[in-house]
């Protein structure tokens, strides 16, 4: 038995083959979306993966550091590492800020860490570990930064020794690490223009610029340009601490509260992270739902374009059955052509966008699976279309 | 099918060709992908560790001259930046009622004086009546034994000679007052004339007005400073270094300067002191660092960078800090043999400014080792060596 499907796509081979990458870029697209959605939640998890902490200890009855903003003293860590089951304490801050790099701006999240402490970042692709306590830096590469640059952030210069991949805040802002007490700095310690006016305002003010009291104003002023605060003081507990009781223990006696690794998971993806992904879920539905309407039509379309063709083999005997199998299999062709078309295109500019896409291999396979079942279902009703055609009209009746 | 040979094997060719790219994009870019890394050798050679700080310049000796007490300036005679000598006179203040009071203390001194005359007087009168009444007593008890005269004008002569031996101590205690109200009256006058000296502001040393805190007019409380004076010779860098780094730090040890303002020059230098009290909230010791030769016309307050070279280790083996990673609450170093990579817990030694990481044990020279990698590695992952994974900037 002749295959009726292929001869009839070789018979127009070039119109199907476009159908086929036209409805594999949608496929692309479709792909590209799910991959936003799991690189999102992968960001979330790179984020709290790559710190390497058990515990993370913030400002109480707050969401802290990423969901809401937190403040902890940073002599916290003190009274931390004094508590049963804690490890290693290091401070950590955070600050989103614009950055100048060679003429544009770059938004990036500003992070101050201890090194050799929790909250260092984690694997480099480049450079080296910072050394020095101040005026270094290491950056992610998608802030365009590379070694050996410098990079003003406020009033100093810092040289990036080492850069980053996968580094990114929840809002994907590209992470710079510079050491605690310059982050802390800049923090406080604005332009210098800021500065000025600072001092200037608190000398005009009369309670802190007394005649009598040389002295007072320097030391009200000295007082106001230092910052004593972290974001968050991530804990590593030792191999044989519950990190539970370790958390109870915390939110208890030392007035903070007390995030496990779990905690700050449910935070980040089910709090933060839960309505731009719900968003990007409903996207994913509805372009779904119009790939499978657009493959329904263009199947329906093929078919009605074939009508006379259909109506001879229907007048020279040939049963319904290989007609329907006919469209079924030009269908099921053409959502191959398209998944992979569009996994190849989706592979092709997800390193394009800017926050990371995750294509992940069972997203394909589910993909796949579902191209099918649609083109399947499509076809349906262009084979219902093909078996109510009169023979007749072969013959211009 | 009934397709034409060449045909058929040029659609096979195509599919196939599908095929594979689509395979090869989900093994080489995906999750699926062998993981590129960057590679070393662990090297044998001399490391030099280091500390590194930030200080500002600061003069070792600063002195602010300023009044004792409350007072308004009158004249400055110097300026900032003026070099002047020991015992200069700087500036001047206005004495206000300083003179009037040493004017009354000279007045209440000479009152004093002519009071003591008087005592004195007063004394050699009181002695010259006391002589005279002790003569008569005596006469009076002789004429008594031979009895001339009553037992009752005996009595009275005797209480008479009594009376003016008292009153000549009475005088003698006056006149040691008055000597002492005299005392005090100079002494105050010597007082306020010190205070009159402290109104004329001086140069202790040698040096140079770094600063011109007040001008003529201007009213002090006392201890507010007039003028400040530092010793050139004497500029240092007080220079900050984190506890963590500061260990190995000693007095005599050689240092890098890096002036703010000129960060393409290196001034050489030396560790002079460590202070013995470290900053308990900043946790960073403070460490004084001279220079070899002062740089002219440095400021004062003007932010360095200190680097401190604290000990040189010939012959160790090391590999780029970037190699040691943190598994499992270890440190150690993902170690390629054959493509696939295993962890191997190693001891680090010392860690240099630059980058190197001393490797005390679990590492063998020449053992290939990854340094970066772009994502966090499995034990026996595939990787794929390169150069870079991020291109260098242009």
């Amino acid at each position: 038995m002749i295959n009726l499907a292929g001869r009839d796509i070789l018979h127009g081979w070039g119109r199907f083959l476009f159908t086929g990458v036209g409805l594999g870029l949608l496929i692309g697209v479709t792909l590209s979306m799910a991959g936003i959605y799991r690189g999102m939640v992968d960001d979330a998890k790179v984020l709290l993966g790559n710190v390497g902490a058990d515990l993370w200890v913030v400002q109480r009855d707050t969401l802290g550091p990423y969901a809401e903003p937190s403040n902890v003293r940073d002599d916290a860590y003190r009274a931390l590492l004094g508590v049963r089951g804690v490890a290693d304490a290091g401070n950590v801050t955070y600050l989103t800020m614009q950055i100048q790099h060679e003429g544009r701006d770059v938004r990036v999240m500003l992070v101050g860490f201890e090194p050799g402490h929790p909250g260092e970042p984690g694997s480099l692709v480049a450079g080296r570990p910072i050394t020095r306590s101040h005026y270094e830096a290491i950056a992610d590469e998608r802030t365009g930064l590379r070694i050996d640059q410098r990079v003003r952030i406020r009033r100093h210069e810092y040289t990036v020794v080492g850069l980053t991949r996968r580094a990114v805040s929840s809002g994907g802002d590209p992470m710079v690490f510079v050491p605690l007490q310059d982050a802390q700095e800049v923090q406080f310690l604005k332009d210098n223009d800021a500065l000025l006016n600072e001092r200037a305002r608190t000398a005009a003010n009369p309670a802190f610029n007394r005649p009598g009291v040389p002295g007072l104003l320097e030391a009200v002023q000295a007082s106001q340009a230092s910052s004593r605060t972290v974001n968050v003081v991530m804990l590593r507990l030792a191999p044989h601490a519950d990190e539970a009781v370790v958390a109870r223990e915390i939110r208890r006696w030392k007035h903070l509260e007390a995030y496990t690794r779990a905690d700050m998971d449910e935070i980040l993806v089910a709090k933060l992270i839960a309505t731009s992904a719900k968003q990007i879920f409903m996207f994913l539905v509805i372009l779904a739902v119009v790939s499978a309407a657009i493959v329904a039509f263009i199947i329906y379309t093929m078919t009605l374009a074939k009508q006379r063709e259909i109506a001879v083999l229907k007048l020279i005997g040939a049963r319904n059955r290989s007609i329907a199998g006919m469209i079924l299999q030009q269908a099921l062709g053409l959502g191959v052509i398209g998944f992979v078309v569009g996994r190849t295109a989706a592979a092709l500019w997800a390193p394009v966008f800017p926050k990371y896409v995750l294509l992940l291999p069972g997203d394909a396979v589910v993909g796949a699976a579902l191209v099918m079942a649609i083109c399947a279902l499509a076809s349906v009703v262009a084979i219902r279309a093909a078996l109510r055609i009169d023979p007749a009209t072969a013959i211009g009746g | 099918m009934n397709l034409r040979p060449g045909r058929r094997a040029a659609l096979i060719a195509a599919g196939a060709g599908g095929a594979l790219a689509l395979g090869w994009l989900v093994t080489s870019q995906g999750p699926l992908a062998p993981a590129k890394v960057t590679v070393a050798t662990v090297e044998q050679r001399t490391l030099q560790a280091g500390s590194f700080g930030i200080g500002t310049v600061e003069a070792r000796r600063s002195y602010a001259l300023g009044p004792t007490s409350a007072s308004r300036v009158t004249r400055v005679l110097v300026d900032q930046g003026d070099a002047v000598k020991a015992g200069q006179l700087l500036a001047e203040l206005d004495p206000v009622d300083l003179e009037d009071r040493v004017a009354s203390g000279r007045l209440a001194a000479e009152r004093a004086a002519g009071t003591i005359r008087a005592a004195e007087a007063q004394l050699a009168e009181a002695r010259s009546r006391a002589q005279v009444a002790v003569s008569a007593a005596r006469r009076s008890t002789e004429l008594r034994a031979q009895g001339f005269v009553s037992q009752e004008a005996v009595d009275t002569r005797g209480h008479e000679a009594n009376a003016a031996k008292a009153a000549v101590d009475a005088a003698a205690a006056q006149l040691a007052v008055a000597q002492r109200d005299r005392d005090r009256a100079l002494a105050d006058v010597a007082g306020v004339g010190k205070l009159r000296a402290q109104a004329r502001l001086a140069s202790p040393v040698d040096g140079v007005i770094s600063a011109r805190l007040v001008e003529p007019g201007t009213t002090l409380v006392a201890g507010q400073a007039v003028l400040q004076i530092i010793d050139p010779a004497s500029l240092w860098i007080r220079a900050r270094i984190n506890q963590r780094q500061a260990g190995a730090v000693r007095v005599g040890q050689s240092a890098e300067i890096v002036l703010r303002s000129d960060p393409e020059r290196v001034h050489p230098g030396k560790v002079e002191r460590i202070d013995w009290v470290s900053d308990t909230v900043t946790e960073e010791r403070i460490v004084n660092v001279g220079f070899a030769e002062r740089p002219a016309g440095v400021p004062v307050g003007e932010l360095v960078e200190v680097t401190i070279r604290t000990a040189d280790l010939a012959n160790v083996r090391s590999v780029p800090t970037a190699a040691v990673k943190r598994v499992d609450r270890q440190d150690g170093i993902w170690r390629i043999t054959g493509g696939r990579v295993a962890f191997r817990p190693v001891k680090v030694g010392i860690t240099t400014l630059d980058g190197r990481s001393q490797i005390v044990d679990g590492l063998d020279v020449g053992d290939e080792v990854v340094v970066h990698s772009e994502r966090a590695l499995q034990t026996d992952g595939k990787v794929r060596v390169v150069a870079a994974i991020v291109r260098s900037a242009p």
